[in-house]
């Protein structure tokens, strides 16, 4: 019998219970819906987690101090004095794989402007921050090398501290500001970034010249932590090695010493996130597998109903020369359409699924090719897996006894 | 050649049941020759059910030989059996056993189904002859439920024929059927007999068995008794006797 005849026989049987075939589907229909459904939501909530953290720069790379111990006692990683803008000049010059290599120091303090008053960080960078950490600017302009030089109290705003002292909207390149009595004037507004991925308000921050902040503001000759980028996403984990062995170099730490500072990639942290997300989708996923698997053991239900049902038939069938795996190919193509026709009817629906969850929860729900593919082939699975045995069970019974059965 | 379709020999039949053990058939020799119409007769437990099982195809002997068609069926397995059944013969039931809600025609064209060198329009084709054959061309697309039972049994025999056997066997095919239709599909039998069809039919009623030319009486899994008929009946003239109306009233 070819598969032509074989299928059309088999839709036909199908046919003759619809409303049971469709009941049997509902099962896989569900299950399907809800994996599609499932696995759509979570890879749109990854994809905008992802997202956000992209937008802070994938190809960051920043060290960050190490907790130091003087006699037992913690003095904390902010005030460590590991990092020196020596070790800034040495990454551009010796770390091959950075691009672009930029200190950073910080100051906090009271922003004062007429009778408005606001408390914030005052970073002190140099020009390479911007691209780093793909800040942009809204009206005014950057600081340049001569600033930095001279040490000009030159400042660019963030949205947060524009809103606070000014009021939304406001332009406020050419005021001037007082922090910790030191006017500053504003050259700059930087572009609304937003919240980060961890709930942290990118916006509230105000950037200068670092050796401004770290002369006049802070007076210290350290640095609290360099941000650089690699030379690419892919490169990072190289940028980070290189990282350690020039700061090693420069540190003149021995062998056995411990580095005295940290250093993190941004990709390492989105694969941090990523791998979170994952799991969560996978878990999710796994329940609603379960539903189709559910759904698989109604297929093989009705379809041992069925099998039992059309005992005659089958008796019949073999007496005209059907052989047992014609059989079993007959009833194996009913279950497998079953199974097919309840994916498809499940990824239109757990498509719409997604759509509304998406809509709902204000993230995008991102039906993957991959998944519907995958489903498919799990439906097809289930298929000949729920109908083995029922199709077995028809193959193996004895034409004589089958054309008895009452 | 001696023209024999079925050539038995010796045939024995065991069922285990447990730790008991029945004697189906204790040693049957039978020989049917081409073109044969033969009545297999026998109270029930004599072992003409096995004996049809077997001349089917549909189960194998525990000793003995049977040829049919000269090939010795004995040593095939279960697939061989299938295919040589779908090759070699064609079967008629008691309850017709057709598909439910499947036209005559694809009733008919269902062994065909199985014989894979065998073309859809090839199929068809074979099919409409059969159905002409047994006199239902205008019904070949009604559901069997649409169907009178003579006009389900003669779908039945169309669908015995289409695959052109050598050999047909009829499992008590009027024993569903009232009297007049009884004639009826014993007058299509011995058309086909007529134009050369072996036939072998299961009987108990001594009246349908005399349309045969032969009957072989069963008893105890042995033949008691193998005669020819003498007073054989002619189902077109019993037919023309009966009053017609009547009965069709009856019928509906």
């Amino acid at each position: 019998m070819n598969y032509s005849n074989l299928f059309r026989i088999a839709i036909r049987a199908l046919i003759r219970n619809k409303m049971r075939a469709f009941l049997t589907m509902l099962g896989i229909i569900i299950g399907v819906a809800s994996v599609i459904a499932m696995l759509a939501i979570g890879e749109g909530s990854k994809q905008k987690i992802r997202g956000e953290i992209s937008s802070m720069g994938t190809n960051m790379v920043m060290v960050m101090p190490n907790m130091q111990r003087r006699g037992g006692v913690s003095l904390g990683a902010s005030n460590s004095m590991a990092l020196k803008y020596t070790d800034v000049i040495a990454l551009r010059n010796e770390a091959t794989s950075l691009a672009e290599v930029s200190p950073e120091v910080r100051a906090n303090g009271q922003v004062i402007y007429g009778n408005q008053n606001t408390q914030t960080t005052m970073y002190g960078v140099s020009e390479e921050y911007l691209s780093i950490k793909k800040l942009e600017i809204l009206s005014g302009r950057f600081f340049n090398s001569n600033e930095i030089k001279s040490m000009s109290k030159a400042c660019i705003l963030g949205q947060t501290v524009v809103e606070n002292l000014f009021g939304a909207g406001a332009d406020p390149v050419g005021l001037t500001i007082r922090v910790k009595k030191l006017p500053f004037l504003i050259i700059g507004v930087l572009k609304d970034k937003g919240e980060s991925g961890m709930g942290q308000d990118q916006d509230d921050l105000i950037l200068a010249p670092y050796t401004t902040v770290q002369r006049r503001l802070a007076a210290i000759d350290y640095i609290n932590g360099i941000y650089a980028s690699a030379i690419s996403e892919e490169k990072s984990p190289e940028a980070i090695k290189e990282t350690e062995e020039v700061l090693r170099r420069t540190h003149k730490l021995k062998e056995s010493a411990e580095n005295d500072f940290r250093v993190m990639s941004q990709s390492e942290l989105l694969k941090t996130v990523s791998s979170i997300t994952d799991i969560l989708t996978y878990l999710l996923g796994a329940i609603a597998g379960i539903s189709l698997l559910v759904g698989g053991i109604g297929i093989m239900n009705i379809m041992l109903v069925s099998v039992t049902e059309r005992t005659r038939e089958i008796g019949l069938r073999m007496s005209v020369g059907g052989r047992g795996k014609d059989i079993m190919k007959q009833f194996l193509a009913e279950s497998i359409i079953l199974s097919i026709l309840g994916g498809l009817l499940g990824v239109l629906f757990g498509y719409l699924l997604a759509r509304l969850a998406g809509s709902l929860m204000s993230s995008h729900a991102i039906v993957k090719t991959q998944a519907v593919v995958l489903a498919f082939i799990v439906c097809f699975i289930i298929g000949v897996f729920f109908g083995w045995y029922p199709a077995r069970k028809a193959a193996n019974l004895n034409p004589i006894d089958a054309l008895r059965y009452e | 050649m001696n023209n024999n379709i079925i050539e038995i020999n010796g045939l024995r039949k065991d069922y285990h049941i447990g730790e008991v053990t029945v004697h189906a058939l204790r040693g049957v020799d039978l020989k049917i020759k081409e073109g044969e119409f033969v009545a297999i007769m026998g109270a029930s437990g004599s072992g003409k059910s096995t004996m049809l099982n077997i001349l089917g195809c549909l189960d194998t002997p525990t000793a003995g030989d049977y040829l049919l068609d000269g090939i010795n069926v004995n040593t095939m397995n279960k697939d061989a059996l299938a295919k040589f059944r779908n090759k070699k013969l064609g079967f008629v039931f008691q309850s017709y056993n057709l598909l439910a809600r499947t036209t005559a025609l694809e009733n008919v064209e269902l062994p065909l189904f199985y014989n894979s060198k065998v073309r859809s329009k090839e199929r068809k084709e074979s099919a409409i002859m059969a159905l002409e054959a047994v006199g239902l061309s205008d019904r070949m697309h009604h559901m069997p439920n649409q169907l009178s039972g003579g006009q389900q049994q003669r779908v039945a025999i169309a669908r015995s024929l289409v695959n052109n056997p050598v050999l047909i066997l009829a499992d008590e095919p009027t024993g569903n059927l009232d009297t007049r239709t009884s004639f009826e599909i014993m007058e299509l039998f011995q058309n086909l007999n007529d134009k050369g069809r072996t036939i072998v039919y299961v009987t108990h009623e001594p009246d349908i068995a005399k349309f045969g030319t032969r009957n072989v009486l069963f008893r105890d899994g042995k033949i008691q008794r193998e005669s020819l008929v003498t007073d054989r009946l002619n189902a077109r003239e019993i037919l023309e006797t009966l009053p017609v109306e009547n009965i069709e009233e009856f019928d509906k």
